[in-house]
């Protein structure tokens, strides 16, 4: 398959991700940052997010198992990762630890159970499709010599 | 005694006889040598007599019958023979001159008698001039008063007053018993008595115009004697004993306007005659002569053009009259004209003003509204008040457009700006609604676009958006393409619009634009009114939420920028492509620099680069530090990283020019920060500028930023246009309000 073709169907990967919500704008602005003195970038950011958000995802975990629950705490978690995900354009992943953030407030443990839950769905869903990308279309991109787009326009 | 022939008178006898003849003898003579005394001295008194000659004869004729008669006398008593001898020579003499002057007579007396008859002749010759002089005399009387009259009548230009002078003046001059006018009814059937000289009021009678002796005075341009008894001429009722004057009529001709346009003397092309009625003095033995009836038919023909003068001049002032009485009706109109646009352009700009007052102020708390945290119904409620407040503002902003472009009075903000963006936004705007219609998009923008081009920005854009989003409206599915290319001559000849000429010049090239769509098609008969206000196409879908003003404001901003727009659809359901060309100018290098700085990212690109700038970013949390110092480096500069706060003040030196701080994590307190911060660096002017970054944009968070003396504050996430704006504003001004 020919390159052009290859970066078209990136291209097509992309706007679907951001069609279905999962990426957002800031996705875009961290591409137009990679260019040939740093042509890794985005992936090693996301791939730094991605080590992060596991992180903190297991430390609320462990919070909200452990009655009493410290909402003040898990509001400093979740506060990371609403900033961490608007970072690198994770929209849904952001969107969940907003309303995470709004159950925090209500102090309510049902609720944040349930928000945690949104978010781990969302996380596992950004990371499983980024890793597609990287590995499968971006990968094939960079073995038959082409380059990765920087932008979605022609 | 000899022979005596006489008898011897004898005294006594036959002496009263002699006594007597004696006497006679004497007187005779007398008398004989007198005349010809008399005659030398008439004959030299007067030098002409011619015939001295025979004057001369005659006066020797007379002497000498004289002489004899006197010696006669010596006769009659005893006389001596001397005296018989000298009375035969006187005798002889005598008879020898009278023969003479008897023959010299014979010659004389004809020449004479001539002379008499050519002095009869020159006196009858004298008696005829006499005559003459005397007719010369009257003729250059009339002509004299022929010129006063017609100074008369021409010295007013008030038809009345023509007439009534013309009848005066010719009674006067004429000596005229009664003089009349008789003028044709509007009916053009009767001659109504109009005028007269000695009756004030005239009665009002008519006599029908088909009169004979009427129609025999019309007929000849001459003044005609027409008979006492018919009815004009009798305008006053005769007592019966006196003989009426001798009575002449002529026309005079009513000459009209029109009868001018021919350039010879009108003849015979008028039809209306006046008549004029003269009648002499009764019991006067006067009659009407030549050179009074020539008076009268030029007094006629004058009276006719003065006449025509006054018909023209009322013409005239009648139209002139109608002229001013226009001149204030469209004065008037006009005035009222100017206070009604007076009244709507007052209107307009109030209803602006206090029609996007209160937008602003639904469409700003709206947005802010949004910006809370909010229950997900409570933003749902947001996003729609927010939507619909977008669409009227747009709606009223259209309306007030379309008025101030009907108007024209609405100008272009010309200014230089990058083209492509202007794709590129426009892109950016619509990919969100195609990617949930699922159409495809694409843009194709020519190899020899010029990045910047010098015109219109917001309009060009608003025309580009206004068709591309009629394309993405009326399309449920396929793809939408937009191209931009510079139109060459070639394209211009695909232009199948009459009049449109358009000519690229150094200056100046023709951008076109054409957006293509797969969608619903416009049926051939909806296409004309396409581009008229408020009109939405009768078949197809319907109203799909616009009020129809779209394409027409299109139109108008496309004519504005000196460019023509069409739309071709081969039908229903076959989708519809719409073109535009519209005339930019051509940015050159020195435009560039002078883009005007507004706080908007895009068009402030003064610096690309900072190469070498060092600066501090910190950020507790790794990826956003990550994304920061990628940000930064990719601007080229050198970043130094930390990750808490003492971390960061350990580091922070002199060296860095700017420190980025997140101070959106909990724990950190900005103010504190800066006041730290400040006491490091003592001396103001070597402290670096410090820049926070935060999530949140509340007011509170801002004013204690600035209070603290912070340099700038930026909202996450940051872009890198932003971010360069950032650096560029630092570096020029060494100061940053707020961006957001």
């Amino acid at each position: 398959m020919e390159v052009g073709l290859m970066r078209r169907q990136w291209i097509q990967y992309i706007e679907g991700l951001i069609h279905e919500g999962t990426l957002d704008g800031q996705y875009l602005q961290l591409l137009q940052l990679q260019d040939e003195s740093n042509p890794t970038f985005v992936s090693e950011v996301v791939t730094l997010f991605f080590e992060d958000t596991e992180e903190l995802l297991n430390k609320l975990r462990i919070a909200i198992s452990q009655p009493p629950v410290d909402f003040k705490k898990i509001d400093d978690h979740v506060h990371q990762l609403k900033g961490s995900s608007s970072s690198i354009g994770a929209l849904r992943v952001k969107n969940a630890c907003i309303d995470f953030r709004s159950a925090c407030e209500q102090q309510s443990p049902d609720w944040c159970s349930r928000c945690l839950q949104q978010v781990e769905q969302e996380f596992y869903g950004v990371k499983e499709k980024l890793s597609y990308l990287y590995a499968q279309l971006e990968k094939r991109i960079l073995n038959a010599g082409g380059s990765i787009p920087a932008d979605l326009s022609f | 005694m000899e022979n005596c022939y006489c008898i011897e008178p004898q005294w006594p006898a036959d002496e009263l006889l002699m006594k007597y003849q004696y006497i006679s003898d004497f007187f005779i003579a007398l008398a004989y040598f007198s005349i010809p005394l008399e005659l030398i001295y008439f004959v030299k008194k007067s030098a002409v007599f011619p015939y001295r000659w025979v004057l001369v004869q005659f006066g020797a004729f007379i002497v000498l019958c004289g002489a004899t008669h006197l010696i006669n006398l010596w006769t009659f008593t005893m006389h001596s023979r001397t005296v018989a001898v000298v009375m035969t020579t006187a005798k002889v003499l005598t008879a020898v001159v009278s023969c003479a002057t008897a023959l010299m007579l014979v010659h004389i007396i004809p020449d004479l008698l001539s002379v008499k008859t050519r002095e009869l002749f020159l006196k009858n010759k004298a008696a005829e001039l006499d005559r003459e002089m005397g007719l010369i005399r009257t003729q250059e009387e009339t002509g004299r008063h022929v010129r006063m009259l017609t100074h008369e009548i021409r010295s007013t230009l008030d038809r009345h007053t023509i007439l009534k002078t013309t009848l005066v003046e010719l009674g006067r001059t004429l000596a005229l018993e009664e003089c009349a006018l008789w003028m044709p009814t509007r009916t053009g059937l009767e001659l109504q008595l109009s005028y007269t000289l000695h009756q004030q009021n005239p009665v009002g009678y008519t006599v029908p115009i088909n009169l004979p002796v009427i129609s025999q005075v019309f007929s000849s341009n001459r003044a005609l004697k027409i008979s006492p008894n018919s009815p004009v001429a009798s305008l006053r009722p005769r007592a019966g004993r006196y003989v009426a004057g001798e009575v002449v009529a002529v026309r005079v001709p009513l000459l009209h306007l029109s009868n001018f346009q021919i350039n010879d003397w009108p003849e015979l092309s008028t039809k209306r005659y006046a008549l004029m009625v003269l009648m002499l003095p009764s019991d006067s033995a006067r009659q009407w002569r030549v050179h009074e009836l020539e008076l009268v038919e030029v007094v006629a023909d004058q009276v006719a053009v003065a006449l025509s003068h006054a018909a023209i001049l009322e013409e005239s002032m009648r139209a002139r009259d109608l002229l001013m009485e226009q001149n204030v009706a469209l004065d008037l109109a006009r005035r009222e004209a100017e206070t009604a646009i007076r009244a709507r352009n007052d209107f307009l700009a109030v209803m602006n003003h206090e029609m996007r007052t209160p937008m602003h102020a639904i469409i700003a708390l709206s947005s802010l509204l949004q910006e809370t945290e909010l229950t997900p119904e409570q933003r749902l409620m947001v996003e729609t008040i927010l939507k619909s407040s977008n669409l009227l503002a747009t709606l009223i902003n259209d309306v007030l457009d379309l008025s101030r472009l009907e108007d024209g009075s609405l100008q272009l903000d010309i200014g230089t700006f990058n083209l492509h963006a202007v794709f590129k936004e426009v892109l950016n705007l619509i990919k969100p609604v195609t990617l949930v219609k699922k159409l495809s998009l694409t843009l194709h923008l020519g190899p020899d676009l010029p990045v910047f081009a010098v015109g219109d920005e917001k309009r060009l854009m608003q025309a580009i958006l206004n068709v591309v989003g009629n394309a993405v409206k009326f399309s449920k599915e396929g793809s939408i393409s937009i191209s931009a290319i510079v139109a060459k001559s070639e394209t211009f000849r695909e232009i199948r619009v009459p009049d449109f000429h358009p000519v690229p010049s150094d200056s100046h090239f023709y951008l076109r634009v054409q957006v293509k769509d797969t969608g619903s098609g416009i049926s051939p008969q909806d296409i004309p009114k396409l581009f008229t206000k408020f009109a939405q196409t009768t078949v197809g879908p319907r109203n799909s939420g616009g009020s129809g003003l779209g394409l027409a404001i299109c139109k108008r901003f496309v004519n504005l920028m000196e460019g023509h727009i069409w739309l071709e659809s081969e039908g229903l359901g076959k989708g519809c492509t719409a073109t535009f060309i519209v005339k930019l100018g051509i940015a050159d290098q020195s435009n560039e620099s002078k883009l005007p700085y507004t706080s908007k990212i895009h068009e402030n690109s003064i610096h690309t680069s900072f190469p070498g700038l060092k600066v501090l970013v910190m950020d507790d949390n790794g990826v956003s530090r990550s994304v920061t110092k990628g940000l930064l480096v990719h601007l080229g500069c050198e970043v130094t990283t930390a990750g808490s706060i003492e971390e960061f003040l350990r580091v922070v030196s002199q060296e860095h020019k700017v420190v980025f701080m997140d101070i959106c994590t909990p724990g950190v307190d900005g103010y504190e920060l800066a006041i730290r911060i400040r006491e490091k660096f003592a001396k103001c002017h070597e402290r670096p500028f410090m820049v926070v970054l935060t999530g949140n944009s509340d007011k509170v968070t801002k004013e204690s930023c600035l209070r603290a003396g912070m340099d700038g504050l930026i909202l996450k996430p940051v872009s890198i246009d932003k971010m360069r704006s950032v650096l560029s504003e630092l570096i020029e001004r060494r100061v940053l309000f707020e961006t957001s």
